[in-house]
């Protein structure tokens, strides 16, 4: 027998109430939404509405990045500039790794080093690129430094949240098989705080790439940054804009090159 | 030659709290001692302490007699939210505790196969945890226990965090488990049935601090208490220490709502 009533007088639908609050991003409105922004510009700057000469319309930019791609320019800043940032990353996210993971690991060295890195993170760091100048020179190792100062903070800063993040009951559970120290940190510590070194790493390329513009614009004649403001010297806004566009898209690239490594090296998640 | 587990005048403090005091019992091989109590009575600090994850405050832990030479693990935990790292598949989690012994790879291999097929999860071998369910995921807990052959059981609420027909299921596969393998352990719970269920003896435990209430022994072989005239038995000794126990719950109850 069914389960259902067979009175049929004032039935009533209840109400659903369940809806909302459920913000799903559908992969096709960011291109919508993109172009529209894109028309828009481009119907503005095609209208008269908007002066060359402060904000060139998107197809004098695509024109520019053409011009520069084919020239060799683009490339020549480029290569400059993402040397600067992998040196300069590779050597603070060493750094800040190893001394995240210590500080995470032994008391002697959170209590140093907890302090040391409270004390200096909020120090802008292209604030010390002139000391940086004045110690390395106004060569290549200022630059670099000044990126692996910016990287090394938060890369410990999440070292050292990825070790606390460990699940305790995971080590316990390690020790209890007697399994040695080197094992635990090789075999639970290290795979448990990668999800949190992976999130400082998307900030630190972030960083680093803010501060590798921001140090070719103080002191460089090659590199991206450097390129952006000799452009702007020259009222070349249509280049200022293509170098813009190029970082962007360079930064789209590596915010793309780690979510693939997230979903590669987290995929137990 | 047999071995005894002696755990004499145990007491501990969590700064100025006193958690246990005075706590002393043996369990002798081949049998399960079930520690029972309300929250908050130190059943999973004992179990801690025992194993020698805790320094007990006061108190020793030892064995009498000589323990199997082939036990690579003598003190082997089973744990309440099974402890599996996620990034590993089944096997690789069963493995670990092999992994810094001198075995051979073929050996690490065929011990790791003999676990999971004891357990029936070497179809799961390469599964990661997240893709198992709660009771999948014990039963790795259990072949990664056995894979390393221990002569002490500690089991600390290793059914508790399963749904109702998971966790009756799993006690059928302890009990095999244990019958197959002449298991001595020590079981946590807070579930008479449980350990009316699966010890031969239920050390019941006061809280703060906790100390033995008492230590029962249940007077139906383990092998023999799925019949209908055992399960009266087990229900009568079921009230019996249910009324020993409930005031307490309650107490415990009221302080964890009181926050």
């Amino acid at each position: 027998m069914a389960d259902v009533s067979l009175e049929t007088r004032n039935q009533t639908p209840v109400t659903f109430r369940g809806g909302g609050f459920d913000p799903v991003a559908r992969q096709w409105v960011p291109w919508l939404f993109f172009a529209a922004v894109i028309a828009a510009w481009q119907g503005a700057s095609h209208a008269g509405l908007l002066d060359p000469l402060f904000l060139p319309s998107p197809l004098q930019i695509v024109a520019a990045l053409q011009e520069l791609a084919t020239s060799g320019e683009l490339a020549r800043h480029f290569a400059a500039s993402l040397m600067r940032i992998g040196i300069g990353w590779i050597i603070g996210a060493a750094a800040g790794v190893g001394l995240g993971g210590l500080i995470g690991l032994f008391w002697t060295w959170r209590s140093a080093g907890l302090p040391f890195i409270s004390a200096l993170f909020p120090i802008p760091k292209i604030a010390l690129l002139p000391l940086l100048i004045l110690w390395l020179g106004i060569g290549e190792a200022s630059k670099v430094a000044t990126i692996a100062l910016g990287v090394f903070f938060p890369m410990a800063i999440s070292a050292y949240a990825g070790v606390d993040n460990v699940p305790r009951n995971l080590i316990r559970m390690a020790q209890s098989f007697n399994v040695p120290f080197r094992g635990i940190v090789m075999n639970v510590i290290i795979p448990g705080m990668l999800p949190s070194v992976l999130a400082g790493c998307r900030i630190s390329a972030s960083i680093a790439l803010i501060l590798v513009v921001a140090a070719e614009m103080i002191g460089a004649n090659v590199g991206i940054g450097s390129f952006v403001l000799t452009a702007g010297n020259l009222m070349q806004t249509d280049k200022l804009m293509a170098g813009i566009v190029a970082i962007s898209i360079l930064g789209l690239l590596i915010g793309a090159g780690i979510t693939w490594l997230e979903r590669t090296l987290l995929n137990w998640r | 030659m047999a071995f005894e587990l002696v755990a004499a005048a145990i007491s501990h403090q969590y700064g100025s709290l006193s958690v246990l005091e005075d706590i002393s019992f043996t369990i002798r091989q081949g049998e399960i001692v079930a520690i029972v109590g309300p929250s908050g009575c130190g059943k999973s600090t004992l179990l801690g302490i025992v194993g020698g994850l805790l320094k007990a405050t006061h108190g020793t832990v030892t064995v009498a007699g000589d323990m199997p030479p082939d036990s690579l693990n003598p003190f082997t935990y089973i744990f309440q939210d099974f402890a599996l790292l996620p990034w590993r598949t089944v096997a690789a989690n069963v493995r670990l505790p092999l992994e810094h012994h001198p075995l051979s790879r073929a050996e690490r291999a065929a011990r790791v196969a003999d676990a999971l097929s004891r357990t029936g999860l070497i179809e799961f071998a390469r599964a990661l945890p997240k893709q198992l369910s709660g009771g999948m995921r014990q039963r790795v807990g259990i072949a990664r226990a056995l894979v390393v052959k221990p002569a002490v059981l500690l089991m600390d609420e290793p059914l508790s965090s399963l749904d109702a027909q998971t966790r009756e299921l799993l006690m059928e596969d302890f009990e095999a488990i244990w019958a197959r393998e002449n298991t001595t352990g020590a079981y946590v719970t807070h579930n008479l049935e449980e350990a009316l269920h699966m010890a031969d003896r239920i050390m019941i435990l006061r809280r703060r601090p906790g100390r033995i209430r008492e230590i029962v022994p249940v007077p139906i072989p383990r092998h023999d208490r799925r019949g209908q005239a055992a399960e009266r038995d087990l229900h009568r000794l079921h009230e019996q220490l249910w009324s020993h126990i409930r005031e307490e719950a309650q107490l415990a109850d009221r302080e964890m709502s009181d926050g």
